[in-house]
């Protein structure tokens, strides 16, 4: 188990703060949703944890700073998908997926059998296997991210980071996906991703985390934090919420009514 | 559905072509020498024999400067549009071998050359080193396909202005003609010493390219996702520029600016290998060889006593080819 | 029409810009020449009628020769051109200059030259040698365009005096092969191939059936390996690709089995009666493989 600590993060650019102040604990095992409107900071939180973009203040993993460990260390620990999906080249979807296992093999190593399976098994997880020798330039949007996100999972990292893994995706995909993330928290892994579809994070999300204009505003399990003043405040819509068995249900209905 | 072809066995066929086309090339040149005698000579005759002479020191040296530089514009072309992920990047489009004659050609009308012969690839591969990083600063961190064309124009034009002028300046009158050498190159009568000079910076670029294999898959999927993968950027960077100048820095101080050979191979070599980037580095590199020996023995059948320049037929196939690219990859340029 | 309106404007504009800037040797011009029809303001717009002309000119009769007479690595008479004003080959230069004749050479440019005959200069053009008689016709040609015959006729004598002499010179005939820069030879039909022939030596390029100016590879002339090879020493200070072959290792090698001679540029470009200072050296060098071989067959 992994234990990612942020404390006092905060991103300058220019003389905006992007990110101010945010600390987070994250213990293995929890299916974290970052939610918030457009322009909150989730997509520069996620960033500052991959170490893409420089901030002041602290990130560990395991009480180590992130920043030490090296790119390799770190492609070991950490895997990211970034929001924008790009693919340079018309290479094959199981190569794509492949890349995933890079960062466990050896330079000029070939893959062994004990890599093929993980990568096997990630694109079946993405229900992908179909694709297996498709170019993935030619791929609809869906598909691109489900191969994506299955290379993602082949990097096989104690922390998995998803910048809106969700947005393209059919219902049915998009509910495969989140019980996927469920699954890997439940193996004792940390997921964080940054969601926007508010009905998948409150009904599979062990934890969620509201930002709003680069601040933390909530956090805490679906129930505390999906609240209709919470998602009043920070979306500007009104909801009606609802609870079954097995968790929250959330529909987003109207803008909230503008108060002069 | 794509279906490469096994990949040992592509490189296994490339090779046997580079080897049929080095003996062809130096089986081929305007004295009539017998196949069995210029074997002989080859291998075995004697120094002061005229066939020995001529295949040893006039033939053998064109061969090898043919796979050499061959190699090396193949193996940068697929490096630079790896890295770049660009189709339309290769050294000649990218102003880095127009630069690279800029420095040889300061090397060897100012008669540096004479005084140090290394200064022949170390002032072209200097320069080379200079466009690769003028283009990347002009065209900015993002490098997509509109502002990389745009600087290497910019660098191309440029260098090639400073090396008329320096050409102009010489007071030899040959020099002003051999413009044309420069910008489009050639092979004729060059010697061993051209082969120790240039080829060991050569090999050393191609060292530097050969490790590249895993970033450039990985940057298959963007600069942030290769990062996630373990990647060092800066590292990859280095040793691309680094790598690609010095190959083709000292590859265009011995034959000039050859055009389009980096462009042309890895696109024909690119379904062949899945379109993998790391496969793509090995197999360029015997396919830059075998174009540029085929081009260099065609000038010698097509045209023997007019010393046509090499960068001519490259550029005949190269130059549609690349307008083909163009409106292939229209709706990304505009 | 508008032809003829445009050179009298280009004239009118003339006798203006005369009057108003008087230049300097108008009246001395004359001073030296007894005929009085003879030219007394002579401009030579080609290196080679600017040699042959300062030759047979008399004293004050020639006024200006092109600016290339004094690059010592083109002219054989840098030395004396620069007595001369030099001209650029421009029409308008040459205008002011008010000559009353203008010597030109077969390369002079088309439409300058058009362009002063159209401004009513006489204009007396000398066509390209290819050969000995070429040049005892443009010499001959010289003398009657500076109407001094008695002059032409006396350089032509002590040539054909010097070289009637150097033919008569001992020792076999042997084999040789001009390599100019870029591998270029000369073969049939040039003068340089008179010149070797005059020197007693066999071109190669004639026996690969080469006419005028043309390539010889290298690997050609290493396989023929002449008894001699004539390259050029010029631009040694200013190095270009064109005399990297030069240093070619196989050239080297061949020097080993070859005699080697060098001669400058200057000395094979115009047809003048200097030529015979080049046959000259060249008889020597070939008397010199004589001996070269000689100590070879010795040693066997």
């Amino acid at each position: 188990m992994s234990r990612l600590s942020l404390d006092n993060v905060t991103v300058t650019l220019g003389d905006r703060k992007v990110l101010d102040r945010v600390s987070l604990n994250m213990e293995g095992g929890e299916f974290v949703g970052l939610l918030g409107p457009n322009g909150a900071g989730k997509s520069t939180l996620l960033r500052t944890i991959t170490q893409e973009i420089p901030y002041e203040g602290r990130i560990t993993l395991d009480g180590k700073p992130l920043a030490d460990l090296g790119a390799e260390g770190r492609a070991r620990s950490l895997a990211y998908l970034p929001q924008i999906r790009d693919i340079a080249w018309p290479v094959s979807v199981t190569e794509i997926v492949a890349l995933g296992r890079l960062p466990h093999c050896r330079p000029f190593a070939k893959m062994t059998m004990a890599d093929g399976a993980i990568v096997a098994d990630a694109m079946e997880r993405m229900d992908i296997t179909a694709l297996a020798h498709r170019r993935a330039t030619e791929l609809s949007g869906g598909e691109m991210a489900r191969v994506l996100m299955a290379r993602v999972l082949a990097q096989e990292t104690p922390i998995i980071i998803a910048d809106e893994p969700a947005a393209g995706l059919d219902p049915a995909h998009q509910i495969a996906l989140v019980e996927t993330f469920a699954a890997i928290a439940k193996s004792g892994r940390t997921v964080i991703a940054s969601l926007h579809e508010l009905p998948l994070a409150a009904r599979w999300c062990q934890r969620i985390i509201l930002i709003s204009q680069g601040k933390i505003v909530a956090d805490g399990p679906a129930s505390k934090v999906v609240t209709t003043e919470n998602l009043s405040c920070v979306y500007g819509v009104e909801a009606m919420l609802m609870e079954d068995a097995q968790g929250l249900i959330v529909a987003p209905i109207r803008l909230t009514p503008r108060t002069s | 559905m794509t279906v490469p072809m096994p990949y040992p066995a592509l490189i296994a066929i490339l090779s046997a072509l580079v080897i049929l086309l080095f003996g062809v090339s130096l089986l081929t040149g305007p004295a009539a020498i017998g196949f069995t005698d210029s074997l002989v000579a080859l291998v075995s005759g004697s120094s002061t024999d005229a066939v020995t002479l001529v295949m040893r020191e006039i033939r053998l040296p064109r061969a090898i400067l043919g796979v050499m530089v061959g190699a090396s514009l193949g193996l940068t072309g697929a490096a630079l549009q790896g890295y770049l992920r660009n189709p339309l990047a290769e050294p000649g489009l990218l102003g880095i071998s127009a630069s690279a004659s800029l420095g040889a050609v300061l090397a060897i009308y100012t008669g540096l050359v004479i005084v140090l012969p290394l200064s022949l690839p170390v002032l072209a591969l200097s320069a080379a080193i200079v466009a690769v990083l003028v283009v990347r600063l002009l065209a900015g961190g993002r490098s997509d396909a509109a502002s990389l064309i745009l600087a290497g124009v910019a660098v191309t034009s440029f260098a090639g202005a400073m090396t008329a002028l320096a050409l102009n300046l010489s007071p030899n009158p040959f020099a002003a003609l051999e413009i044309v050498y420069w910008m489009l190159g050639s092979l004729a009568d060059r010697s061993m010493s051209h082969v120790w000079l240039a080829g060991p910076f050569m090999l050393v670029g191609w060292g530097m390219i050969a490790i590249l294999g895993r970033s450039l898959d990985a940057l298959t999927l963007g600069e942030a996702t290769a990062k996630s993968l373990g990647i060092r950027l800066d590292r990859v960077q280095a040793l691309v520029v680094f790598g690609t100048a010095i190959s083709v820095g000292a590859a265009t101080s011995v034959s000039g600016a050859i055009g389009f050979v980096g462009l042309v191979v890895p696109h024909l070599m690119r379904p062949l290998v899945g379109s993998r980037p790391s496969r793509l580095l090995l197999t360029s590199a015997l396919s830059g060889a075998a174009l540029l020996l085929t081009a260099d023995i065609a000038v010698r059948l097509i045209a023997p006593d007019s010393d046509l320049k090499l960068g001519v037929l490259t550029a005949l196939v190269g130059a549609p080819f690349f307008l083909w690219l163009i409106i292939k990859t229209r709706r990304t340029l505009l | 029409m508008r032809l003829r309106q445009l050179s009298a404007w280009y004239a009118a504009l003339g006798v203006l810009l005369a009057l108003s800037f008087p230049l300097p040797g108008i009246a001395s011009a004359e001073s030296d020449n007894r005929d009085p029809t003879a030219p007394r303001r002579v401009i030579s717009m080609n290196l080679c009628t600017d040699q042959l002309a300062m030759m047979i000119a008399a004293p004050g009769q020639l006024y200006s020769v092109s600016n290339l007479a004094s690059d010592p690595s083109m002219s054989m008479m840098a030395k004396q051109a620069r007595a001369y004003k030099p001209n650029h080959g421009l029409a308008e230069e040459v205008f002011l200059m008010r000559p009353d004749l203008i010597l030109v050479g077969a390369m002079t440019t088309r439409t300058t030259v058009a362009m002063l005959e159209r401004l009513g200069f006489p204009v007396v053009e000398f066509p390209f040698e290819n050969s000995f008689s070429d040049m005892r016709a443009n010499i001959k040609r010289m003398g009657d365009a500076l109407h001094r015959p008695e002059r032409a006729r006396e350089l032509l004598a002590r040539f054909d005096a010097d070289l009637a002499q150097l033919r008569k010179r001992p020792g076999p005939r042997r084999t040789a092969a001009l390599f100019h820069a870029n591998s270029y030879t000369s073969g049939v039909g040039t003068l340089a191939n008179e010149v070797l022939k005059a020197a007693g030596l066999d071109n190669i390029a004639v026996q690969f059936g080469l006419s005028g100016t043309a390539k010889l590879p290298l690997e050609k002339l290493v396989m023929a390996a002449p008894d001699l090879v004539v390259t050029d020493t010029t631009w040694e200070g200013a190095p270009a690709l064109a005399q990297q072959v030069f240093a070619h290792p196989a050239l080297r090698a061949l020097e080993a089995t070859s005699a080697k001679a060098m001669s400058a540029t200057n000395r094979w470009i115009c047809a003048t009666p200097h030529l015979i200072d080049l046959i000259r050296d060249l008889s020597a060098a070939r008397a010199a493989v004589t001996t070269i071989h000689d100590r070879s067959a010795t040693r066997q």
